[in-house]
């Protein structure tokens, strides 16, 4: 494999790593929408404030990693898409901000108007965020976009566009429920654990659904992408995808160990991801774009596989230990009673 | 490919609505940037302190000021990932041709700031649970993330003001691409140690502003005086250190990119002996109306001496060079971050004569007064510094490589203005809800406080301490009964 295709590679790991990390916590945001009336809703916000918290950041610098990569590793590749894509993306970016602020303001925030708008904020972001995202991934898989294509809404407003954002919009809902059916769990709240187990179900399906029609409308609007998943390695991705959706499905329906159907829900969205990936080869954008087209200077791409690798040894470990830690039960934030004087931890 | 000679002809429509969206993007973001860089070393001093002291106090000024980073940071993320963002979103020409010559150093800003995420969300949230002094050291870190992140993204910002570690093929596209070169460019060091420490700076004089504010409503407690001796002393200590480096800073740009040290002073024409103006406006037609002139002194500070030779702006053709509007903005800018670079020099010197002669806090409220002011004066520093360095580099985008008009994205004007306003109308409610929330925090916590001293006698058994026995019981408003400490290590 060449240079440029192991740092495509890489690129996919690190979009699959976003997908699984962000999109869970977009699906936080997903059910935190749908969850009801602030009556109603109490528990499962409770529980999604609570599950999210120490993590979310974490989750959403992988987005960061998938930025500088394509810029540094395929400039002509992270010019066309923002050039062509050009609404999509900044909505997305627009929604981030609107999420993480609307998240990160809903905790300090004592009155209930005030967390009503800020739940709000961050719930109908964590919808539209992944929406335009797919949707902007859709136009890529489609070859709407070419070196030089301006932008029109046509680039992603296009069944296939519209197809990848749903879906992405259900895999975040799929995942977001399976992990915070195993959180509900650990915070010892077995109604919550039932309550999302039962939604993870039903996004499930409504991804299985779409993943049925996306097949038969890549099959005339993005052929070579629908060549890819129906041929070779990426027939087997979208096998393995299927078959871990099943196994989660099994998973959730007996009361088993919240982690496996957690790594089911996980290797089920990589490896559609992967599917995608490994469909558009050797394209970045097919077909007008190879990855040995859109590569940039050799030794920038040797040197960025150098800080790949500085990457995984100082960074996963120090993410594998929070994530430890989160699920171990061990990071709680600090409570009023912190913040006062006199209070805790002070006995002077 | 664009031809240079074709975009000169009409600078694109949008190239307005993309500036004026960065520009509001940036100078919203820096406003967080210093709190994001430093205002973990400076908890973790009072931390470090309290720890070794036992103090109470210091501890709940630690825990208190990591409540107030829980969100700073989360928006300091969010904003940090829109600019991001808008590299492609608008100025998608240079990351198509530059993008592998440069982005590199993004690749380092990117592991650093991931680092600095997961050490954070560890440090927050394991005030509770985790045994104090691994709390503790888990956090030393940090600071060196911070750092870390720093360096990525200075050495994409000096690699625009003096690009090297490249060559140009005949059609214009760099080839032989030398990374290590692309990464340490003769302004990288100048830039990045002036950027570190005016963000220690301005940290600890925004943090300690807030106790200032406070001594001089009256609350001259404890608590007070360690909120405001810890980053007030830091700042204090690294203030004449950035005015040195500063001095060299202005040096080197002379050295590096004389156009800019041009615009800076507003020196019209090439010519010994250039007096330096104090503010003033330069006109179109090379003259300089307002400010105060000092002859002369302009070639001393350049070179020393009064002979020294400082180029002037009309060394190079008019369309390669900021235009006087442009220039007379670099000029104030540049005056004014001098000016409070001075005057917080003075407030720092201040201190620690009081400190050395007297082993006390200076008693005189003017003291305080300045000191209040010095936060928010040395955030207008920051964004002052950063206009001198962006403005001063116009027309560039890359330094004599690539103009703004031909790294600006082909979307039309209209479509940018519409998106700069929805941005406005986003970043008004986030910062407004984040200074609301700012505020209100410093309420209860002061009412709480005053609640506390009223009654100190009734010692309310409260719940979980942080660093205390671990109950079972969880606190706040948890659901259901709870029996937790099941899987538990």
């Amino acid at each position: 494999m060449t240079t440029a295709g192991l740092v495509a590679l890489v690129l996919l790991l690190v979009i699959a790593a976003y997908a699984c990390a962000g999109g869970t916590d977009y699906g936080a945001g997903f059910w935190d929408l749908t969850a009801g009336g602030a009556e109603r809703g109490e528990r499962p916000r409770w529980l999604i404030d609570h599950a999210m918290a120490p993590v979310w950041e974490v989750n959403n610098v992988w987005l960061i990693f998938v930025l500088v990569i394509t810029w540094t590793g395929f400039p002509v590749f992270f010019q066309t898409v923002f050039a062509a894509m050009w609404l999509p993306l900044a909505l997305a970016a627009v929604g981030i901000v609107l999420r993480g602020a609307g998240f990160a303001l809903r905790k300090p925030a004592r009155r209930l108007a005030g967390r009503r708008l800020y739940g709000a904020v961050f719930a109908i972001s964590s919808l539209l965020t992944p929406f335009f995202l797919g949707a902007a991934a859709g136009g890529i898989a489609s070859g709407r976009v070419a070196p030089g294509t301006a932008a029109s809404p046509e680039n992603w407003a296009n069944p296939t566009s519209l197809l990848f954002g749903l879906l992405a919009v259900a895999m975040t809902a799929f995942l977001g429920a399976v992990f915070l059916a195993g959180d509900a769990r650990r915070f010892s709240a077995p109604d919550l654990d039932g309550y999302f187990r039962r939604r993870a179900l039903v996004a499930v399906a409504v991804v299985a659904v779409l993943a049925v029609i996306m097949l038969f409308v890549t099959h005339g609007d993005a052929p070579h992408v629908w060549h890819g998943l129906t041929h070779g390695v990426g027939l087997a991705l979208v096998v393995l995808a299927a078959v871990a959706s099943l196994a989660t499905c099994g998973l959730l329906l007996r009361t088993a160990d919240a982690r496996w159907s957690r790594v089911a829900a996980v290797v089920a969205v990589a490896s559609g991801i992967f599917a995608w990936g490994m469909a558009q080869r050797p394209y970045l954008v097919p077909v007008s774009l190879t990855v040995a087209e859109g590569a940039g200077a050799p030794t920038t791409l040797r040197w960025l596989m150098l800080v790949t690798l500085i990457a995984v040894v100082l960074v996963f470990p120090a993410v594998a230990f929070l994530y430890w830690l989160d699920t171990h039960g061990e990071l709680e934030s600090l409570t009023d009673a912190d913040l006062r004087r006199g209070g805790a931890g002070d006995d002077a | 490919m664009h031809t240079t000679v074709h975009l000169l002809a009409d600078v694109p429509p949008q190239m307005l609505p993309a500036r004026s969206m960065m520009a509001f993007t940036l100078v919203t973001h820096i406003i967080l940037v210093p709190l994001g860089v430093a205002l973990p070393l400076i908890t973790l001093i009072m931390h470090g302190y309290g720890l070794r002291r036992g103090d109470a106090t210091a501890l709940l000024l630690a825990r208190r000021w990591s409540a107030v980073m829980a969100v700073q940071f989360a928006i300091g993320v969010v904003t940090g990932t829109v600019l991001s963002f808008e590299f492609g979103l608008l100025w998608p020409g240079m990351m198509g041709r530059w993008g592998d010559v440069f982005g590199l150093g993004f690749g380092v800003e990117g592991w650093g700031f991931f680092l600095e995420a997961v050490l954070i969300a560890i440090y927050l949230y394991g005030w509770r649970r985790l045994p104090s002094r691994t709390h503790f050291l888990l956090a030393l870190p940090l600071p060196f993330t911070a750092l870390l992140g720093a360096f990525g993204i200075l050495a994409a910002n000096s690699w625009m003001n003096t690009p090297r570690g490249f060559s140009l093929d005949s059609a214009g596209n760099p080839v032989a691409v030398n990374v290590r070169k692309a990464i340490f460019t003769p302004m990288f060091g100048p830039e990045y140690w002036h950027f570190v420490v005016a963000m220690f700076v301005t940290a600890g004089y925004v943090t300690a502003g807030v106790y200032a504010v406070g001594w001089l409503r009256g609350r001259r407690d404890r608590y007070h005086r360690l909120g405001f001796t810890i980053p007030f002393t830091l700042a204090a200590v690294f203030t004449p250190i950035q005015f040195m480096l500063g001095d060299s800073i202005a040096r080197q740009v002379f050295h590096k990119q004389p156009v800019k040290f041009a615009a800076m002073e507003i020196v019209w024409k090439t010519d010994t002996h250039v007096p330096e103006y104090l503010f003033g406006r330069l006109h179109p037609d090379g003259t300089i109306s307002g400010g105060i002139k000092i002859p002369q002194l302009d070639s001393i500070l350049a070179g020393f001496r009064p002979d020294t030779k400082v180029t002037g702006l009309t060394s190079v053709a008019a369309d390669d060079r900021p235009t006087a509007t442009q220039a007379t903005i670099t000029h104030f800018a540049f005056d004014t971050m001098v000016g409070i670079g001075s005057l917080l020099l003075l407030l720092a010197l201040w201190y620690g004569v009081m400190w050395l002669w007297r082993r006390r806090l200076p008693a005189s409220p003017w003291f305080f007064r300045g000191a209040a002011c010095a936060g928010v004066a040395s955030v207008v520093a920051v964004e002052c510094g950063w206009i001198t360095t962006e403005v001063g580099r116009q027309p560039w985008i890359v330094y004599q490589y690539m103009r703004v008009a031909e790294a600006v994205t082909p979307t039309r004007a209209p479509a940018l203005w519409t998106m700069f306003g929805l941005v406005i109308v986003v970043y008004v409610f986030v910062f407004g809800s984040f200074l609301v929330i700012l505020l209100k925090m410093r309420t209860q916590w002061r009412l709480a406080d005053e609640a506390a001293t009223a009654e100190r006698t009734a010692a309310a058994p409260e719940t979980e301490t942080p660093y205390g026995p671990r109950s079972t019981l969880r606190p706040g408003s948890a659901p259901g009964p709870s029996a937790s400490g099941e899987d538990r290590p």
